[in-house]
């Protein structure tokens, strides 16, 4: 009864999962470069400049940050078997103790403040669901009840009288340092501006990633990398995943689970409470109530399109953040012009559909795909209105595509008690 | 160090005693799990624990590997007196487990499944590798380190098992209900592993209800009975039918039917079924069976070659490819669950506790599950709650469910209660079919038995009964035809009057080696 | 287990989280340096008829978004969209109603309807994406909140009337008004003529998941959906049919306020009652009657909690705190409660049993 199934993703060092790994970077390097060229060729035709500007690029690597580093504590939870909807909640408080700590007590202890706030998150969190044995998601909405109150109360508290505080935001914080390369940032800018195909949009990303670089970012950066190799490659990493895939399994094993997961899920809390940081202190200038937008759902989004692995959960992140950002720069436009790509993309979906004779599906992207590309006709911009709404359409539309052939941990989101084993 | 164990029977007359259970007692809310059970393992020997289902095998063996802390009693491992808090303990002893239910994550290679929380030992990267090669070969297991456990088969999954144990170094291995998934021939590979293992100074220890096999491979054998040890014999001494009565404490009753009640009425015909699973597999390949009023057909096969779909397919709760299934005149291959049902199929599904059953409800709403649409459970779109009650009622009367009251939820009944509610509430609906997968797993004797005449008395009415099994003996002594499915067809047709396990061990796998 | 020893475990959770709650936010003022007395006083000082016609409006209108939520609790669905769906029913019915294409009472009753299928039409969007694509609920119903939020911003600015400093949609005719009732005398804000809506939603509620098929198989998908599928049930139009009635009634969240007291939609529309709504049903158990009483409480301690920054110089929001804190420790109190129900039903039965000289046999 031995097969090999091609299909479907897995999660392993195994020799198949390296051959199908490889073919699949092979297959995602195509697709950017794809996707570079056919935004290259979109901001010439539609005349939508900062569809590609590396002030446009430079917004959305900020604005994917916070979401990835969400998503990244949802990794982190979720291999552990542990779902987290909270994560909203903790980057509330992440933003709440940045503002608290960073106004008092500099950068780094903003940083800090944001990452013990986005802790006790996650704590509340670990204890209802792995030590009382409470439903996960019911766990998670209550968590972020409590973490939308407490800063909301808490942010009165503290930075009522301060100056340029008030009531609902705190005052103005510390920038964390930029790290900026003079001579390949200039040039690079020069390049962007000649508007060029394709040349001078790599040249803008070249031009985002070496001006201002947040040191945060870097940081953020290095924790993904740390993150794959903890979990993939250390006996920490096999134990705390084995507990998202067969709890019971590992518990015959002498694996303390309930441990493995309640420090997962603190940690969860610390990675959000750090995104939470970084939206205030980096993002913004400051903490202001509401200001998180659903960035944490969004960053459970991206992890469930980086099918619970950290490049495809950053790749993710990059793509929401980048409709995020499209929208606050000359936004019309560049909503406008995405609705193109969006219509063209369905277009090419529909005929591919309805070629395999998936009627259903075939004539649902088809008819969304004309309409999109009649509204791109019948208007010069989007409205204001529209734009805002950019990031939430495109969560739900690629979760919608990507659904079927992911695969989570498989124990994920069932309640694990010690003594079921056997 | 020779020490002569107390209790009745035999004992060891050479070497040491790898493991001495005294007194141990260990309660669970509503059940007395075991109680005084004392016992001796000479090391180097195989020791088989016998007893039907329930009575408190698997619970000793845990406290044995510490998943469980017994509430009294001691044990001693080589002489020292332990006391395990986790299985880690005992795995430092050299105690090893094999479970009954695998423990394996389907997402995860051999290798990782191996090394968990046994990292220390050789790393988690190629020397680990090398080790699990170095194992795999001495034994003979044929397992590749790199393979993923969702590729593997039965039996290579629990030669996995087997190696994780080794892997640790143990030299006390408990192996519980082995052979329950595997057919005739791998039971012979298993026990050549098993006598390797005891060449090379291994204790075993070995779990099952499966009398012969027990009496071929161990050494000393001990009968657990209603919670407690009833008796410590050697195979020499002991015939099976002996072995039977210590366990059950009576005679057993054996599944065999007596006249033929087939009619030429078919009730179910399945033509040229094809059922595809989720990634394009063809798991049911060109199915033709027909089964006809009063008769009862017995599919064996090995887990995993098809059964479950057909189960499914005929049910309604999995969609065929292509082919036809009829109930009596009527093509019913578009119907969905709830029109079949309500057509006359009753159906006990092989997993009680996810599909036939809302645990925690109590057992009156547990009568309507499955007949929301019909009297006595229901009075147009209503819920009739006073007919669903005085008929659960009825079938807690007529089928022996031990239960206090109707209110009771399901949850806290014992499985063979549950299943023997379940068969009631079937066989209520009058059906035309039944459609029957493993119906006494994980049942106790008594209720096996219960359930073995309901459905005798009922194939004496023109009842039709589709009959999915593990178990060879219900299967042959309850069948009036008999067919083997292997790879997603139907191979093999049966008299159950006469053929033999071997035959159907050899049909079911094909007669071809590592098969499965 | 005894009816009677059952409701009194239920009854100690709730008891308990309000006590959590309360201990948890004294600590929390004393941290803040607030006057802890003056808190107390303020929160048990009598209601006076004014507060009680509050806290009755402000309860009906949280049951309504409790019970929404409860709904699709019951399927082990979690309907978070809430809020959308109120805000897109509520500024549907408003359009409608102004038009007045029926007359008086007719349009009124067409308005609740229109309510309705707007809310079951918003949370079907959702509940399409997660048969069809199995998008998780919790995920889409949240982002179709914030596209609601743009959505309706977006229409109002194009269907609505400038007022002032606000846009509005034209008013509705005071023929299709629902008048209040005084129920306490002496107050100067009447009890919700629509009040009686919750009524009716509770007690359909209970009546259809509690005596009717459709409700035995959604509660049957609920608790096991494999159980449910082998016995028939269609799980993919369960889905669909339980969240659009969770929809439908978010969607009469708002109606009490449009047709009893504002009468048409502004921009001054009230925010934050989803996410209340699913406390309450938590705190309830999604069961009609506690959700109910969940309502009045949080009611209680939101009006309660109204004049706390004049009286006491204490920032209202700690309410939130409160509310919040009494959600989770309620859900855990739950939690426990249930295994220990499973457990004392367990040995129940066993001595039971016993007693009735049927030995149990023991299990492996």
């Amino acid at each position: 009864m031995s097969t090999t199934s091609m299909a479907g993703r897995r999660d392993s060092n195994s020799r198949v999962t390296k051959v199908l790994d490889k073919v699949r970077e092979t297959r995602l390097w195509l697709l950017l470069s794809l996707l570079l060229v056919t935004m290259s060729a979109t901001r010439i035709v539609t005349g939508a400049d900062d569809l590609t500007s590396a002030g446009t690029l430079q917004a959305a690597l900020i604005s994917s940050v916070p979401i990835a580093l969400a998503g990244l504590g949802g990794l982190w939870s979720e291999r552990a078997g542990v779902v987290n909807i909270g994560l909203e909640g903790m980057m509330i408080l992440g933003t709440l103790g940045a503002g608290y700590f960073a106004y008092h007590y500099g950068v780094w202890a903003g940083l800090l403040g944001g990452m013990l706030l986005g802790a006790f998150g996650g704590v509340l969190h670990a204890v209802a669901t792995v030590v009382f044995g409470v439903d996960h998601i019911v766990s998670g909405v209550a968590v972020n009840i409590i973490a939308a109150g407490s800063a909301g109360f808490l942010a009165e508290l503290l930075f009522s009288g301060l100056e340029g505080g008030g009531p609902t935001q705190s005052p103005s914080l510390p920038k964390p340092p930029t790290i900026t390369l003079p001579g390949i940032s200039d040039a690079a800018r020069d390049i962007a501006d000649q508007g060029w195909f394709l040349v001078s949009d790599l040249a803008a990303l070249v031009a985002s990633l070496t001006t201002r670089m947040s040191v945060v970012t870097l940081l953020a950066i290095a924790l993904f990398l740390a993150t794959a190799f903890l979990l993939w490659r250390t006996s920490f990493g096999l134990r705390l995943r084995s507990c998202g895939e067969n709890p019971q399994a590992a518990e015959t094993l002498g694996v303390n689970v309930y441990l493995y997961k309640f420090v997962a899920v603190t940690v969860s809390g610390v990675l959000a409470g750090l995104g939470g940081a970084y939206l205030a202190m980096v993002a913004s200038s400051g903490y202001s109530n509401g200001q998180t937008l659903g960035l944490g759902y969004i960053g459970l989004a991206a992890m469930i399109f980086g099918n619970w692995r950290p490049g495809g959960l950053f790749l993710g992140a990059l793509l929401f953040g980048y409709t995020y950002a499209a929208r606050l720069r000359s936004g019309g436009e560049s909503v406008h012009a995405l609705l193109l790509i969006a219509a063209l993309a369905l277009l090419v979906v529909a005929v591919w559909q309805l070629s395999r004779r998936s009627w259903v599906g075939g004539s649902v992207a088809g008819v969304i795909g004309l309409a999109a590309l009649w509204w791109f006709t019948a208007t010069d911009e989007v409205s204001s209105y529209f734009t805002e709404m950019t990031p939430y359409v495109a969560t739900l539309v690629v979760l919608t595509v990507a659904a079927q052939s992911l695969r989570m941990p498989a124990a994920d989101g069932r309640p694990y008690r010690r003594g079921t084993a056997g | 160090m020779t020490t002569t164990p107390e209790d009745v029977g035999a004992g060891s007359t050479t070497g040491t005693v790898a493991v001495a259970l005294r007194d141990i007692g260990k309660s669970f809310p509503g059940v007395r799990a075991n109680y005084d059970v004392s016992l001796d393992v000479a090391s180097g020997t195989v020791h088989a624990l016998c007893g039907e289902n329930g009575a408190g095998k698997s619970t000793l063996m845990k406290i044995l590997y510490g998943i469980q802390k017994p509430d009294e009693g001691t044990i001693a491992v080589a002489g020292e007196e332990v006391s395990f808090a986790s299985p880690s303990d005992a795995i430092a002893h050299e105690i090893g487990m094999v479970f009954q239910h695998f423990q394996l994550a389907d997402n995860l290679t051999v290798t990782e499944n191996v090394v968990l929380g046994a990292e220390k030992l050789h790393g988690i990267g190629a020397k680990a590798e090398a080790e699990i090669r170095r194992i795999s070969d001495s034994y003979g297991f044929g397992l590749d380190p790199d393979e993923l456990v969702e590729d593997l088969g039965v039996g290579e999954r629990q030669r996995v098992e087997i190696l994780k144990v080794l892997y640790r170094g143990a030299k006390i291995i408990i192996l519980d209900e082995p052979t329950a998934v595997l057919v005739p021939q791998e039971v012979e590979a298993l026990f050549r592993n098993l006598r390797d293992l005891k060449r090379e100074g291994h204790t075993l220890i070995f779990i099952s209800h499966k009398l012969d096999e027990v009496l071929a491979i161990a050494d000393e054998i001990t009968v657990l009975r209603r919670g407690t040890a009833v008796a410590t014999v050697k195979p020499s001494e002991v015939t099976a039918r002996r072995l039977a009565e210590l366990m059950v404490g009576e005679e057993l009753p054996s599944p065999s039917t007596s006249e033929s009640t087939v009619t030429d009425r078919p009730v179910l015909r399945v033509e040229d079924l094809t059922v595809h699973d989720d990634s394009g597999r063809v798991v049911l390949d060109a199915v033709d069976l027909t089964i006809h009023a009063g008769e009862v057909l017995g599919i064996a096969g090995v887990e995993g070659n098809g059964q479950t779909e057909l189960v499914e397919a005929v049910i309604g709760t999995r969609r065929a490819s292509s082919g036809v299934v009829r109930l009596g005149d009527k093509d019913v291959s578009d119907w969905g669950t709830r029109r079949r049902r309500d057509s006359g199929v009753g159906y006990i599904p092989e997993d009680r506790q996810r599909h036939a059953l809302l645990l925690d409800s109590p057992l009156w709403e547990n009568r309507i599950l499955g007949h929301q649409t019909r009297a006595p459970s229901v009075r147009g779109m209503l819920i009739n709650r006073g007919g669903a009650r005085d008929d659960t009622k009825r079938i807690v009367d007529a089928y022996d469910v031990r239960t206090p009251g109707i209110d009771t939820t399901a949850r806290a009944l014992s499985g063979g209660n549950q299943q023997k509610l379940i068969v009631g509430r079937e066989m209520s609906g009058e059906p035309s079919l039944l459609v029957a997968a493993h119906p006494t797993r994980g049942v106790d004797v008594g209720a096996q038995a219960a359930i073995w005449e309901q459905i005798r008395k009922a194939r004496h009415l023109g009842l039709a009964v589709l009959l999915v099994s593990a178990d060879l003996d219900e299967l042959i002594g309850l069948s009036d035809s008999l067919k083997v499915i292997l790879r997603g067809r139907l191979v093999s047709d049966f008299d159950p009057q006469t053929v033999t396990p071997q035959q159907l061990g050899s049909a079911m796998t094909g007669a071809d080696e590592g098969a499965a | 287990m005894s009816r009677a020893r059952r409701l009194g475990l239920v009854l100690v959770a709730p008891a308990l989280a309000l006590l959590v709650a309360g201990v948890v936010t004294t600590v929390v003022l004393l941290l803040a340096g607030d006057d802890v007395g003056a808190f107390w006083d303020v929160m048990f000082t009598a209601p006076a008829a004014r507060n009680l016609s509050n806290i009755v409006n402000n309860a009906v209108v949280l049951y309504l978004s409790g019970m929404a939520a409860a709904i699709g609790f019951r399927m082990n669905l979690f309907n978070i969209g809430v809020e959308g769906q109120y805000a897109v029913a509520t500024f549907t019915a408003a359009l409608f109603a102004a038009q007045a294409w029926l007359p008086g009472v007719v349009n009124t009753l067409a308005t609740l309807v229109v309510a309705m299928a707007a809310g079951a039409a918003w949370a079907g969007i959702a509940a399409v994406l997660k048969v069809t694509r199995g998008v998780s609920e919790v995920i889409s119903t949240i982002m179709l909140n914030a596209i609601a939020v743009s959505l309706v911003a977006y229409l109002l600015r194009t269907t609505g009337e400038r007022q002032q400093q606000t846009i509005e949609t034209r008013p509705i005719p005071k023929d299709s008004w629902v008048g209040g009732v005084d129920v306490f005398s002496g107050s100067t804000t009447p009890v919700h003529g629509l009040a009686v809506l919750a009524l009716l939603v509770g007690i359909a509620t209970w009546f259809v998941l509690g005596w009717t098929r459709f409700g035995f198989d959604l509660r049957a998908t609920g608790q096991s959906e494999s159980a449910a599928v082998a016995s028939g049930v269609n799980v993919k139009k369960m889905v669909l049919a339980s969240l659009l009635l969770s929809g439908a009634v978010a969607g009469l969240i708002g109606m009490p306020n449009l047709l009893g007291v504002s009468h048409n939609f502004g921009t001054t529309l009230q925010v934050g009652i989803g996410f209340t709504g699913i406390a309450v049903a938590l705190l309830g158990r999604n069961h009609p009657l506690g959700v109910a009483f969940g309502a009045l409480i949080f009611a209680w301690l939101n009006e309660q909690s109204n004049p706390l920054g004049i009286l006491a110089g204490i920032s209202n929001d700690i309410i939130f705190i409160t509310q919040g804190v009494v959600v989770l420790s309620v859900v855990i109190a739950y939690a426990v409660v249930q295994r220990y129900e499973r457990r004392m039903e367990q040995r129940h039965v066993m001595a039971a049993l016993e007693r009735a000289g049927l030995a149990e046999e023991a299990r492996a």
